[in-house]
Parts: structure tokens; C-alpha cells; sequence
């Protein structure tokens, strides 16, 4: 490790451990967004890990999400917490692979309309399960867990998609993904496995995304599909992450933080406006930051520097 | 036999959908994700006028399509251009349409809702039972059906024998080609996009004399046009047609034998096949 790198990790651990200190001010309030800012972190953080190189537009997140909730919401009577968190993880592993293996052979468009409807089908096909073989819809969901617990939980999943963001980056998976982002054509030809590789990136961002749906089915203790599989979460994780910017790791917690508290002031005092903020967000963000918040401060800093020399 | 001729009813409403996002992604290469806000917006012009003004909604297509051509051209002009002079290249122009395009689907969305509100709509139009061989349908579906009918043919006629026509589909093989032989091609884009619109807000206004439709319901069918354009092949007019039936027909069989609540899981099956075996289009020729 050079001395910067040590730097940066030290820096990280502060910050992490400050993170962890939330809980102990006691405030409910400040908890509950605390969960909510963790659990957006680490979906956008992890979509970005795929979408980032690859430009490929992932809305799947609910999909993967709503998975996990519904395997810990099934499971809960019969078997322990922990086994449904590692089920829940393989499991959107799994389906990460076959939706990948499905669409990102071919081209990215073919991937961002397979992963538009996912969520829904899926949805459909639990309500169809849960209604013909037999068991209510509705799933209780009650475990010791408090809000303080799942807020650890998440940030320790935070801190795990962190580390593993890093290592890619300095993997030879990360270096293939960075030739496959500039052109596909050249990484082909350098005999990069082209659709190998983006369907393994694909299978972090997806076991990352379930397990964080395995992590807070407790937190809503009564689930339901439709309650589940939001339709909503693929798109605000989408725009955070592109508001912060996919360019660097943190990028997006750049977006989550400031897009999470404007999503709980809009939704506690315009409920029924959420869906156009979102619009208006998606739209400002291709016309004034394409390149995230992150992006527009590095290009003018180093405009700075250029015009200061 | 029932299944069979509700399934390709279906399919005709969905024939013209898919042609007005063929339209826009296969000529103007434009991949527009607010599609199906287009169609609830014609479904929900219909729904007024007929509620308002007891105008049949067959009539109301006769402002409804130029509206959203007008709409749709402006849309171009002025929302989408940007984009594409910015674009670099094809991949990051379909990044940006994509989110500029949700962008604008939300927003509509979210206009609809805050004016109008997220209620259901739907009225009763024409809904008498009409008997074909010995099973009864919806007098509206087969209006409907016939509509549609005549607005492909008359699409198609314009696609394949007239120069303008001819110009739209010299675009969608080769944009760089066109150019060269004298088309303007932007304003060619610009054509297909206004057109393909309009076709998708007519085929809304179609749709919501038989289906019950609410503010939010337009990526459903978004979808629903976007596997149909992929099977059928990204600008492959009879393919289209094609898969738009084969999907009615699906999704007919699956409510009637299965689940009503299933129909999306039946696309996406189709969806899935289609990718396994063949992506490049029902009538595609492999280009690898």
C-alpha cells in the first residue's frame, strides 16, 4: 500500500466509526433517516459498482431488494436469521447470473428493458405463488432486532461493498471493466471475456442489493409483495448514484445524502409529488451533471489548477 | 377459439403502439421510455372529450393524433436535440435518452396526478356484446381492433410507397447512407419521432374505450411495446406486427387459462425466449 492509500484508509475508519456513533444520540428521528441514508448508500454504492464502468443502466434494485425481503419474510418461523441472510445473498447472486446470462451477452439495451419490469414480474409471480399455494399474502416478520441494530448492520454492509469496491478497482476484473467501459470492441480483442466479466460485477451489485432487502425486512415487521417490490427504489437508487457521481467509489454517497433528506421532506409534506421530483431529478441531472456532482467539481478543479499555472 | 380471437383483437391495439416506438427507436434511434405515458396521455384526451364532450373517441383520434405529433416534434426539437448533438457516440445517446426519456415520463406522471389524481379511469363506450361464431365479444375491442387496422395499412402503404416513406426507412438501415443519397436525415428523425408519438397517443385512445387505465399504468405498456419491437426486429415493420399478435395472443392464453394477474410474467417469458434464440428479431437475419 502506498502512504496515500493508508491515508485514504484511515480517513475511511474515522468516518465509519463517527457513522457508528449515530445510534447513541438517542434521537428516534435521526436513527430512522440514519437507516434510511445507510440503506440507500449501499444500494446506489453497489449499483454504481456495475453501472459505473459499464454505462449499463441496472432498474433492478426493487427486484433484488424485494427478494431478499421476501425470502427473510417466508423463512422467519422456521429457520435463523443468519441462514436466511446467506440464502437471500446466493439468492440474488442467482438470479443476478441468469438475468445476466439472459441479456448482457447482447447489447445494453436489451439489459435496461429486461431489468424495467423485473421488479413487477416478480411481484406477480410471488402474488401467484402466495395465493395457489395456499399462505396469506401478507407475512409477519418479528425478530429482537431495533432500528439501532439494523443501522450497524447496514453500515457494516457498507463498509464490506467499500472494501470489495476497492479491491476490484485494483483487480484485474476492475482493470477489464475500465477497457470494457472505454470500448467494448478493444476489450474483446485484448481476449477479455467480455460478458464473463460484466455478469460476475453484475452478481456483486445483485447479492449486495438483496442482502440489504434481507437486512430490513425486519424494519417493516408486516411485508407484502406490493410493499416489497417498491417500484420506486430502482429509480431514486439510480439518481443518486448518477447525482453523485459513478466515476469514484464515494460518488455516490455524495448523491444519497442530500437526495435522501429532500425525499423524506417531500414525502412528509407533498406525499403524492415524489414521482416528479424523481422526474425533474432524472432531468437535471442529463442536462446539467452528466457526469455527477463529483464529476462537475473534479472537471473545475482542474480547470483551476490548469488556469492558475 | 375465444382465447384466439380476443388474443389477436389485443394484438391489433398493441400492432400500433409497438409501430410508434419502432418509429421512434428504429428511424430516430431514439430509445423513449416515456412511450407509454404517450399512450395513457391519448387514453386520457379520449376518456375527456367523452366524458366532457359525448365525443365518440374514434372521433377524438382526429385531434389527438396531430396534437401529439405536434407534441412529440416539439419534444424532439427541443428536449431530445440537445442530447443528440452532445452524444458522442450511440451507446452514450442511448444512456441519455433513456434518462432524459424517464425523466420525462415521471414528470408527466407526476403532473397527471397532482391535476387530476391517481384515480382509475375508464367510461362505457360502445360495450354491447357482438356474437362471432358462437361466442360473444366487446363491441368497443372490435371497433378498436379495426381502427388500428386501417391506420397500419394506411402506415404501411405510406412506408412503402411513397418517397417520404421511403425516406423514413432508408434512415432506419443506415442514418450516415441516408445522408449521403440527399436525405435530411434530422429532419427525417425528427419526422419518425413526431409520427411514432402520435401513433402511440392514438393507439391509447384506442385502448381505453376496452381497458381500465390509471395515471401510472404507462410503463407497463412501455414495456410491453419494447418486447414487442424487439421481437419483431428493431425496425422490421411486418415483424412487428407479428409479435404484437403473438403477445396479444399470449397474454390472452395466460389470463384466460392461468391468472389475469400474470400477464407480464407471460411477456417476459417470451422476452426471454426471444433472447435466448432469437435477438436479432423474428425475421432477422443473424449479424454475427
Amino acid at each position: 500500500m502506498t502512504s496515500r492509500e493508508i491515508r485514504t484508509l484511515v480517513i475511511a475508519v474515522i468516518l465509519f466509526g463517527l457513522a457508528a456513533l449515530l445510534p447513541f444520540s438517542g434521537n428516534g428521528y435521526f436513527i430512522s433517516i440514519g437507516v434510511t441514508i445507510a440503506m440507500y448508500v449501499v444500494l446506489s454504492t453497489s449499483w454504481a459498482l456495475f453501472s459505473g464502468p459499464t454505462h449499463y443502466i441496472s432498474l433492478a434494485t426493487a427486484a433484488f431488494y424485494g427478494l431478499g425481503t421476501m425470502i427473510v419474510a417466508t423463512g422467519i418461523e422456521t429457520v435463523p436469521y443468519v441462514v436466511l441472510l446467506l440464502i437471500s445473498a446466493v439468492a440474488g447472486a442467482l438470479m443476478a447470473a441468469l438475468v445476466g446470462l439472459a441479456t448482457l451477452r447482447l447489447s445494453g439495451v436489451y439489459f435496461v428493458i429486461f431489468t424495467l419490469g423485473l421488479a413487477e414480474m416478480i411481484r406477480q409471480l410471488v402474488s401467484w405463488l402466495q395465493n395457489n399455494l395456499g399462505g396469506s399474502r401478507g407475512l409477519y416478520v418479528l425478530t429482537d432486532l431495533t432500528e439501532d441494530h439494523i443501522y450497524w448492520e447496514l453500515l457494516a454492509l457498507a463498509a464490506f461493498v467499500f472494501l470489495i469496491g476497492w479491491w476490484i478497482g485494483r483487480s484485474r476484473l476492475g482493470f477489464a471493466m475500465r477497457i470494457i467501459g472505454n470500448d467494448e470492441t478493444v476489450a474483446a480483442h485484448c481476449g477479455i471475456n467480455t460478458a464473463r466479466s460484466k455478469i460476475m460485477l453484475f452478481m456483486v451489485s445483485g447479492m449486495v442489493a438483496a442482502l440489504v432487502g434481507a437486512l430490513l425486512a425486519p424494519r417493516w415487521t408486516y411485508i407484502e409483495p406490493n410493499i416489497a417490490f417498491s417500484p420506486l427504489l430502482s429509480f431514486e437508487v439510480v439518481i443518486m448514484a448518477l447525482l453523485g457521481g459513478t466515476k469514484r467509489l464515494w460518488g455516490p454517497l455524495v448523491g444519497v445524502v442530500p437526495f435522501t433528506i429532500l425525499l423524506e421532506v417531500i414525502e412528509a409534506n407533498y406525499p403524492s409529488q415524489t414521482i416528479l421530483v424523481l422526474g425533474i431529478a432524472f432531468l437535471l441531472i442529463v442536462y446539467l451533471v452528466p457526469h455527477g456532482v463529483v464529476g462537475r467539481l473534479e472537471q473545475s478543479f482542474a480547470k483551476f489548477r490548469r488556469g492558475g499555472n | 377459439m375465444d382465447i384466439l380471437i380476443t388474443g389477436i383483437l389485443l394484438g391489433g391495439t398493441y400492432t400500433l403502439i409497438a409501430m410508434g416506438l419502432n418509429l421512434q427507436y428504429g428511424v430516430a434511434r431514439i430509445m423513449n421510455l416515456a412511450n407509454g405515458e404517450m399512450l395513457v396521455a391519448g387514453a386520457f384526451a379520449a376518456f375527456w372529450t367523452y366524458t366532457a364532450g359525448q365525443v365518440s373517441p374514434i372521433l377524438s383520434i382526429l385531434f389527438v393524433a396531430p396534437l401529439a405529433f405536434l407534441a412529440n416534434w416539439i419534444i424532439y426539437r427541443v428536449i431530445l436535440m440537445p442530447l443528440i448533438k452532445r452524444a458522442k457516440n450511440q451507446g452514450q445517446l442511448e444512456v441519455d435518452s433513456i434518462l432524459a426519456t424517464f425523466g420525462m415520463g415521471f414528470a408527466f406522471v407526476g403532473i397527471m396526478i397532482a391535476t387530476f389524481g391517481a384515480d382509475y379511469f375508464s367510461y362505457d363506450y360502445l360495450g354491447d356484446g357482438v356474437q362471432i361464431i358462437g361466442n360473444t365479444f366487446a363491441l368497443n375491442r372490435i371497433v378498436a381492433f379495426f381502427a388500428a387496422v386501417i391506420i397500419c395499412a394506411i402506415l404501411y402503404a405510406w412506408l412503402y410507397w411513397s418517397r417520404p416513406g421511403t425516406a423514413v426507412r432508408a434512415v432506419a438501415v443506415n442514418p450516415q447512407a441516408a445522408g449521403l443519397v440527399g436525405i435530411n436525415v434530422r429532419r427525417v428523425s425528427a419526422l419518425a419521432f413526431a409520427l411514432g408519438g402520435s401513433l402511440t397517443a392514438v393507439g391509447g385512445s384506442l385502448i381505453s374505450t376496452f381497458l381500465t387505465l390509471d395515471a401510472s399504468v404507462g410503463v407497463l405498456f412501455t414495456m410491453k411495446a419494447l418486447i414487442i419491437v424487439i421481437m419483431g426486429g428493431v425496425g422490421d415493420v411486418r415483424g412487428v406486427i407479428v409479435a404484437a399478435l403473438i403477445l396479444g395472443l399470449a397474454e390472452t392464453a395466460v389470463a384466460t387459462l392461468i391468472d389475469p394477474g400474470l400477464t407480464l410474467a407471460a411477456a417476459y417469458f417470451i422476452f426471454i425466449l426471444v433472447l435466448l434464440f432469437r435477438p436479432q428479431g423474428l425475421f432477422g437475419k443473424p449479424t454475427s
